[in-house]
């Protein structure tokens, strides 16, 4: 066998967000995510500690309005914090990656629990159900592809992106083949060029406009979170502002194409079994237990969780039996995919402080 | 009057409102800089009813979330290499109450901009509810008989934080110079003009004027310096080394005859070197050409307490990284084993190793007693529990083990002679 690293995810995702170009972060300390401050102040070329959530986000705004692509890691206490901001850096178009490392609630909970609970949350982060970019990672592989993708996402979009993880994904140390940690390409910030006059949420054919600079010497740079039309000048509901308001999940949703990511092992079978985060290993081990046994399972990791790619539903839609593993209280992203009824042949496996188990799944795929 | 960064004097504020006189203040201050032009300014603005000024702004504007404009301007100025760029927030009392912990950062940090507070005393936007800063008897819709106690001194607050300027002014008349030497400074400066809401402030409290409110109220009206500092500039690390420049993989040099997955609980006090055993162990594993996984638990309080570590070993690759019975536990201190008492009595098979000083719990497994602690003293015990757990459990070479704790920051620490027991 080749060589291997003795490593954390939490390093895998600091290093390829730096690679991919992201050049400041943001830190305030919380459990689990302290790794990723630490790696971060070895990597960053730049790295401030903030005196507080709120502070840490508006830095980041300020960063990002300045030109730069900011991170910061917390989780959900802090998150609970930045959420304002969050939507706030949504509104004005700023690019940024938040790194969320979900521990167990509810409220402060306990600190070194695992949990993934912040699904619901996530999906409604926005005030008027604007969505933004949620990429979860499962596996070292994903700490490193997604955590570029991740960068990539924020500066193409304009948007804030949410890389999400858990305190089993962050914190466990694992052997880790180099292999996965494949070239990335650094992000190449595309700014405003033109000669006429700037007109910052003026889009492009993808929905995005380009971002220019606050300080910018040639033209006049307007940011704002307050509803705007094209040329950042506040407005109560005139059509334009309320078409830029819509075009703000509109660019979100028309490119997810872009960055729809899962993983599908199709066995042909009638059944599904779904996980995310930390459970998809525990559905791999449960997958390979069914057909260990002679009973078919496919398996699907969903990487992309929010905007739900439409693709997801062609794909499930296809199983007669979908088993969707999660650990939180009701199953969150369930209940996204299916809504609170759900159909016939959807059924949940969860868990609250503790790991859901391979046999868990298998048996619930079995009964 | 269309000046060179404000684009009007038709204003969006009330008739009478102080934010008219602070605005062409400022506008006539920034005049006043030579060779500034518009796209060297950034007004960041607040929520409140200074907020609604940016479209009258020829400059760079950004308008973002209540109380918040003093961090976003803070890290507009931190990403802003050059300093003659001026960046500037506006905000009213309300902005400045919400957001206080942003000025004493921006203070104590003296980062390079100008903060300007429209202290009208009251909540203008939302009905004239009072604020932090309304002083002592002012009378507010929801306040009629006056405000009971006194307003905090934002500019004393400031001053004690380190800012090298910091202002207070009633806004009447011509006050440019003041402005412009707030906007000259090198650093944080911080300015508070005292207005009084025609809206609510003057219907609540007629015929009373500014200065004998501010009198009254005791609120001294002055210039503050505080020691001249460098503006600050965070550090930047030009060429930052990757994180596996000194992260070394493991090359498989040993083999094991480790046929299934192994698993591994290591419980003592914290400070005992748990963790980092479980790192070797695990490293171990790794030379030995197996897969592993480790989970540390531990109280939040790192210090004190038990020391807990999970590592799983297998010869296939690991994914689910749970573990619901261990193979082996080995616990070291009274701390450890009562945090893994609980599971030494699930187990129905395996070992535990269990320093001599500790009573077993009742359990099905192989209990093997020996004083870990005797050999190279407490922060040893585990390494040396662990050397006989490998010369007895047959997964891997012991040799694997003491080859990764050779090549450690251990490895010229320790007596390798002691560290393998024979017993149990």
């Amino acid at each position: 066998m080749s060589e291997r690293y003795f490593i954390d995810n939490s390093r895998l995702i600091i290093e390829a967000t730096a690679r991919a170009g992201a050049d400041v972060f943001i830190g305030y300390p919380i459990t689990p995510a302290n790794l990723l401050y630490l790696y971060a102040s070895q990597r960053f070329p730049v790295v401030l500690p903030a005196p507080d959530e709120i502070t840490t986000l508006q830095w980041m705004a300020g960063y990002a309005a300045a030109g730069k692509l900011p991170v910061t890691a917390t989780s959900y206490p802090g998150l609970a914090l930045m959420i304002e901001s969050i939507g706030m850096s949504h509104m004005m178009e700023l690019p940024m990656v938040i790194i969320l490392a979900q521990r167990l609630g509810p409220a402060t909970g306990t600190a070194t629990g695992g949990a993934t609970g912040d699904i619901s949350l996530l999906h409604g982060i926005n005030s008027g159900g604007y969505p933004i970019p949620t990429l979860c990672i499962s596996d070292p592989r994903d700490a490193w592809e997604l955590s570029a993708k991740a960068v990539h996402i924020a500066d193409h979009l304009r948007c804030p992106v949410i890389l999400l993880a858990s305190k089993e994904t962050v914190m466990t140390v694992q052997d880790v083949d180099p292999a996965v940690m494949t070239p990335i390409e650094p992000v190449r910030r595309r700014f405003y060029t033109g000669d006429a006059p700037y007109r910052p949420y003026e889009p492009e054919s993808d929905g995005v406009p380009p971002l220019l600079p606050v300080g910018d010497t040639r033209h006049q740079v307007r940011i704002t979170a307050s509803t705007h039309d094209r040329s950042a000048a506040l407005q109560h509901s005139t059509p334009e502002a309320l078409a830029n308001s819509r075009r703000l999940a509109e660019k979100v949703e028309k490119n997810v194409g872009d960055y729809t990511l899962f993983d599908w092992d199709d066995d042909a079978a009638d059944t599904v079994v779904v996980a995310y985060d930390v459970t998809a290993a525990a559905a791999r081990e449960a997958v390979a237990l069914l057909r260990a046994g002679g009973r078919k399972a496919s398996l699907f990791i969903p990487k992309t969780l929010f905007p739900v790619p439409p693709k997801y539903f062609e794909i499930l839609g296809r199983y007669k039996k979908v088993v969707i593993a999660e650990e939180n209280l009701q199953g969150q992203y369930r209940e996204i995919l299916f809504g609170k009824r759900g159909r016939d042949g959807v059924r949940g496996v969860t868990a609250v402080g503790r790991l859901i188990t391979p046999e868990e799944i298998a048996a619930e795929v079995r009964s | 009057m269309n000046g060179k960064f404000l684009s009007t004097e038709n204003l969006p504020f009330c008739k009478g409102c102080g934010h008219h006189i602070v605005s062409q203040n400022l506008e006539k201050a920034l005049s006043s800089i030579a060779g500034l032009s518009p796209l060297d300014v950034i007004v960041v603005t607040d929520i409140g009813c200074i907020g609604i000024i940016d479209k009258q702004f020829t400059t760079h504007t950004v308008h973002g979330l209540h109380g918040r404009s003093v961090a976003l301007a803070a890290g507009i100025a931190m990403a802003t290499e050059d300093p003659k760029k001026k960046v500037i927030a506006l905000l009213g009392d309300g902005g400045a109450t919400i957001g206080l912990q942003h000025l004493m950062e921006a203070a104590q940090r003296n980062i390079n901009m100008t903060v300007i507070v429209h202290n009208n005393m009251l909540y203008g936007m939302t009905g004239g509810q009072p604020s932090g800063l309304t002083p002592r008897g002012f009378k507010t819709p929801i306040m009629p008989d006056g405000k009971p106690n006194i307003g905090y001194d934002l500019c004393k607050v400031l001053h004690a934080t380190g800012a090298p300027s910091v202002r207070r002014l009633l806004a009447l008349g011509d006050f440019t110079a003041d402005l412009a030497a707030a906007l000259a400074v090198p650093g944080f400066s911080f300015v508070e003009a005292m207005e009084i809401c025609p809206s609510y402030g003057v219907k609540f409290n007629p015929n009373r004027k500014l200065d004998d409110i501010a009198k009254e109220a005791g609120i001294e009206i002055g210039h503050w310096q505080g020691p001249a500092r460098e503006p600050y500039r965070p550090a930047t690390h030009d060429a930052p080394a990757s994180l596996f420049a000194t992260e070394k993989p493991i090359a498989a040099r040993h083999k094991a005859p480790l046929k299934e997955r192994y698993a591994v609980v290591l419980s003592g006090s914290a400070g005992e070197g748990v963790q980092s055993a479980a790192e070797f162990l695990a490293q171990a594993a790794l030379s030995c050409g197996l897969h592993a996984t480790k989970k540390g638990s531990y109280p939040v309080t790192v210090g004190v307490g038990f020391s807990t570590a999970e590592i799983l070993l297998s010869p296939k690759p690991l994914h689910f990284t749970g573990i619901s019975v261990p193979d082996a536990v080995i616990a070291t201190s009274a701390d450890g084993l009562g945090k893994v008492r609980g599971l030494i009595e699930k187990m129905t098979q395996g070992t535990v190793y269990l320093d001599a000083s500790l009573e077993a719990p009742a359990t099905k497994a192989t209990v093997v007693k020996h004083d870990f602690r005797a050999p190279l003293g407490g922060r040893s015990a585990v390494l040396v529990a662990l050397t006989m757990l490998l010369d007895r459990a047959g997964i891997m070479p012991t040799d694997s083990f003491l080859d990764i704790l050779k090549d450690s920051s251990l490895g010229k620490k320790i007596d390798f002679a002691k560290l393998r027991q024979k017993g149990g």
